[in-house]
């Protein structure tokens, strides 16, 4: 049986609205206007134990919404939501104690407290007996670098650091289940990195369900197996990262660097993407021309110094994809 | 699967004694807060004392309280000031204000006790931080006097512990409505004069005319400075000390009860916007 079962989750909300300017606020407080805005519409999947999910879609879709109802925070106007044999929202405080939390732009951690002090509160808030928590404790700080942060209070952290320690404070209670809701927005290539690798350890070496919610689609390319996407409420496609992009495009880039500035590349089975100076991007389906053959025509008519073949950005697929969807 | 490991005897009490103890440090390292408000309340205190001095020499009639003790009832509420139930809990307003109070909903904790703890914290930390040296001050120099007998101090304690109780759950209630207002500055507004009015430290309510006693009589602001005060100074004899500390629980029970209520409507309703 799966981890996790969503079935046919709905969510409204009622949003106040008034028309702009001093009359509009005016008549708003006469008579309050409300346009209902529908964040889920039918949602449903399964996950399984060990499972790592990108969930994604552009902003507004519904991914916070979904993750705050399997979270326990958030009731829906109807569906079914099984996580770990309970409904969150239902049995909110047993339910909690076997998943962790980090929302990316919110720290869970005490402002004005050292950080070892933020986690030993976490284990006493969930009731972690002292021996099991040494170890855990201890297992994180080594994994996620944490021991030169530990008697810094959180106000002083930089973005990256506090980034780490919240993912430590979301593991203290070593839950089965992590959520994660944009957890590299607004990081440094080096922080993002460090926080993958370690996001890549806990699935595969403990087993543990990763549901992560991202507009970064490096994330989503280093990390998930599987991703789901949303977009205006409804789930619009469901599977690997490889399927999603066959179903946009299966166009390739060859980029080619010449030898000679300015000089025209033309071929018939390719396109001209980009243009600067010596490179030049071209697409082309291989389904129509094989690269190699791509290659040697090219090369036959022009001086090439250097050239290389890639997927199109996951960002163009994406892009693709949601005005497609008209999200 | 692990089950929820509950670890040993009292674990159930282990969050909210820990979350007590924590911000009780926190609060405890704002030491220029403490002077600040050492200052103005003695400030404060001395500027209400000479306007009650005044005000005895002027009249000729026989008031419910004597000089002394109107003195002592002002003293004892300058250097309590801050256990008064007066302001929002700047923690959970921040919270509720950028969202961060997802968090709280994330933790395997009822969240009304959570919530009280972090009352009686933010009530009883500066408290004794600013209470003890306004004792000594006021005593020493300004007519502070101590209890008439033994057991009306003991009286006393009893109920500021009442009092306590009473004033957390009527904080707890200001902290709740911030899931309605978002800012609650309409509240931070209202209720410290409603409160500084209605429970004493204003004009201590003997002093009140008698119309208005019984209106006082039926509301909770008394139980949080007025009956301790005057069990301190023997207004209010100290064997009737039960049935002062029985009107602070029933009130302490009822403002729970309602509060609770709140906040499992508030929580139903509630939309932590954003990503």
């Amino acid at each position: 049986m799966p981890q996790i079962v969503v079935r046919n989750l709905r969510k409204t909300f009622q949003v106040a609205e008034r028309d702009p300017g001093v009359w509009g606020a005016v008549k708003g407080l006469a008579r309050r206007r409300y346009r209902t805005v529908t964040a889920l519409d039918g949602v449903s999947f399964d996950l399984e134990t060990g499972e790592l999910v990108g969930y994604i879609g552009p902003n507004g879709a519904g991914k916070s919404t979904t993750v705050k109802a399997l979270a326990g925070i958030l009731v829906p106007d109807s569906g079914q939501c099984d996580v770990l044999g309970r409904t969150p929202w239902k049995d909110r405080q047993a339910h909690v104690q076997q998943i962790g939390v980090v929302f990316g732009q919110r720290t869970q951690l005490w402002w004005d407290l050292p950080v070892i002090e933020s986690f030993d509160l976490l284990r006493d808030i969930y009731r972690v007996p002292k021996k099991r928590y040494a170890g855990v404790r201890d297992e994180l700080i080594a994994l996620l670098n944490l021991e030169p942060l530990l008697d810094t209070p959180v106000r002083q952290l930089s973005l990256g650091q506090r980034m780490r320690c919240d993912l430590a404070a979301a593991l203290i209670h070593a839950p089965a289940i992590l959520f994660l809701d944009e957890p590299t927005i607004g990081l440094d290539a080096v922080s993002k990195l460090a926080i993958r690798k370690f996001i890549q350890r806990l699935n595969r070496e403990r087993g543990v369900t990763v549901i992560l919610t991202t507009h970064d689609m490096d994330d989503i390319e280093a990390l998930c197996s599987r991703v789901i996407l949303i977009g205006r409420g409804q789930i619009l496609s469901d599977g690997t990262l490889e399927d999603l992009r066959t179903s946009v495009t299966r166009e390739r880039w060859l980029i080619i660097d010449l030898v000679n500035e300015n000089e025209p590349v033309e071929d018939s089975f390719a396109t001209v993407v980009r243009r600067d100076e010596n490179r030049v991007v071209l697409s082309f389906d291989p389904a129509s021309i094989s690269t190699a053959e791509l290659i040697s025509r090219i090369t036959a008519r022009n001086a090439v110094r250097d050239l290389f073949v890639q997927n199109p950005p996951i960002e163009e697929i994406m892009a693709h994809l949601y005005g497609r969807a008209r999200l | 699967m692990v089950s929820p490991v509950i670890g040993g005897r009292g674990a159930a009490f282990r969050p909210y004694l820990s979350i007590l103890g924590a911000r009780f440090r926190v609060l405890l390292q704002y030491r220029a807060a403490a002077v600040a408000g050492f200052g103005t309340q003695l400030f404060w205190g001395l500027i209400r004392m000479m306007i009650f001095t005044g005000f005895y020499a002027s009249t000729t009639r026989a008031q419910p309280m004597s000089l002394p003790q109107v003195i002592t009832y002002v003293w004892l509420g300058q250097a309590l000031f801050a256990m008064l139930p007066w302001s929002l809990d700047a923690e959970i307003r921040a919270m509720i204000r950028s969202g961060a109070v997802a968090y709280e909903l994330v933790r395997p904790l009822d969240l009304y006790s959570w919530w009280y703890c972090r009352c009686l914290a933010a009530r009883v930390a500066p408290t004794l931080l600013r209470s003890l040296p306004l004792f000594c001050v006021a005593g020493i120099f300004f007519g502070l006097q101590a209890p008439p007998s033994w057991s009306s101090g003991i009286a006393w304690f009893a109920a500021t512990v009442g009092s306590l109780l009473v004033g957390c759950a009527f904080s707890n209630l200001m902290n709740i409505s911030l899931l309605w207002t978002i800012t609650g500055d309409g509240i931070s507004r209202l209720v410290p004069t409603l409160v500084f009015a209605l429970s004493g430290m204003l004009l201590p309510l003997p002093l009140f005319p008698n119309w208005a006693q019984r209106i006082l009589a039926f509301i909770p602001f008394r139980d949080m400075v007025d009956l301790p005060f005057r069990l301190y100074v023997g207004q209010i004899p100290a064997v009737e000390a039960g049935s002062v500390l029985a009107q602070q629980i029933a009130w302490t029970l009822i403002l729970m009860f309602f509060g609770r209520w709140l906040l499992a409507r508030g929580l139903s309703r509630l939309v932590v916007q954003g990503g």
